[in-house]
């Protein structure tokens, strides 16, 4: 029994290094935090727009499953996820609008104008109001909003084609998104 | 011939390396073995009890850099008195090892500005954090609540500690009941020992 006590301090390493090692998966990023309004309604918001047109409203939103893109001219991780919203909107036909976080709108038409625009409508919240309503800690942030206007799901950082394929397509399909 | 000291002196520790055992009796204080220079030593010149003091409390005197400016203050005092104490138990998630209060981020200026709206919508402080809560979740809070999801957090370190000590006092204990002396020598086994010492010396 007292031979027992000598396997303590192996048993202890092997938890410790599992659990150390567990932190060390590919994929594995403490920062990113989870949201908290996940399966709450989203806050509603209604803000002018960047290019004319009407507001952009969550109520305008409703009855369909939308992608809200926290995204600025001064973000430079919004420039590398544009190739994959770009493919979003044009090739998935996915509903995607732009919320414009806390930018001078013209800095935002020249961005838009350099890289493409691949939002059906783009609101403006230089002061960041809509962003904390929404939880948002940092650009870019996209929100997958149901048909109820219900957050479902939150994508922290530019979306990457892996996040596309494996959770943002089937969850969009899960939701009923055309 | 080496002077060995007696394990029983060591309390019941194994000797560190031979030689420090070989050296017991050769150690000589720093003084004695002579000077860093000439006169004095110089390391401790001018560095006594006093200044060690003054080090201290120079130290204890420090407080983190504050990030509020002047504008974001509110002008009523119990207030802002009321949005410092609140912001310093509120996490800026950009930084996430600083409150809201000392980081230099825009989205802490921005959630400084909202808690100090908040307090002058006229909010209690335990409102005003759940509605920040809301949005941001409890991360934002860097003291977590105290709830069966964050007990291990809580608790852990103290339960860890315990058992350690409960671990420590058995080892020592039964340690000690090893050391139980056992029956007296026999005269044949006296007689053995007696041969034995004579040996050695010679």
């Amino acid at each position: 029994m007292r031979k027992l006590f000598y396997l303590v301090p192996l048993v202890a390493f092997l938890v410790l290094a599992g659990w150390f090692g567990l932190a060390l998966r590919p994929g594995y990023q403490p920062e990113v935090l989870p949201s908290a309004m996940i399966d709450k309604p989203a806050p509603s918001f209604d803000l002018a727009p960047l290019n004319g047109g009407g507001n952009l409203s969550l109520a305008g939103l409703k009855g369909q499953v939308v992608l809200v893109n926290f995204f600025a001219s001064w973000c430079v991780p919004c420039r590398v996820e544009q190739p994959i919203l770009m493919r979003l909107a044009k090739q998935e036909h996915v509903p995607l609008y732009g919320i414009d976080y806390k930018d001078q709108p013209d800095a935002a038409r020249r961005v838009l104008a350099q890289l493409g625009d691949p939002y059906r409508g783009i609101g403006m919240d230089p002061d960041g109001i809509t962003g904390i309503d929404f939880g948002v800690y940092g650009v870019p942030e996209t929100y997958v909003i149901d048909k109820t206007g219900t957050i479902r799901k939150r994508f922290v950082g530019p979306l990457t084609a892996e996040e596309l394929q494996q959770e943002l397509l089937p969850l969009l399909k899960q939701l009923g998104a055309s | 011939m080496r002077r060995v000291v007696p394990a029983s002196s060591w309390r019941g520790l194994h000797a560190p390396w031979p030689r420090l055992t070989q050296r017991a009796g050769t150690f000589r204080r720093r003084e004695e073995r002579g000077r860093v220079g000439p006169g004095h030593d110089v390391v401790n010149r001018g560095r006594g009890l006093g200044f060690v003091l003054a080090m201290l409390l120079a130290l204890l005197l420090t407080r983190p850099a504050f990030a509020v400016t002047p504008q974001e203050k509110l002008p009523n005092p119990a207030l802002e008195s009321r949005a410092e104490a609140i912001g310093g138990t509120l996490r800026c998630l950009v930084c996430q090892n600083e409150s809201i209060e000392e980081s230099n981020a825009d989205l802490a200026h921005d959630i400084r500005v909202l808690l100090r709206q908040r307090l002058l919508a006229g909010d209690s402080n335990e409102q005003a954090i759940q509605y920040i809560v809301a949005r941001y979740g409890q991360f934002v809070l860097l003291r977590p609540p105290v709830e069966p999801a964050t007990y291990v957090l809580w608790y852990g370190p103290v339960a860890l500690l315990l058992l350690a000590a409960a671990g420590m006092v058995i080892w020592l204990r039964r340690r000690g009941r090893s050391a139980a002396p056992t029956a007296p020598l026999t005269d044949a086994e006296r007689q053995r020992l007696a041969d034995l010492l004579r040996e050695t010396e010679t």
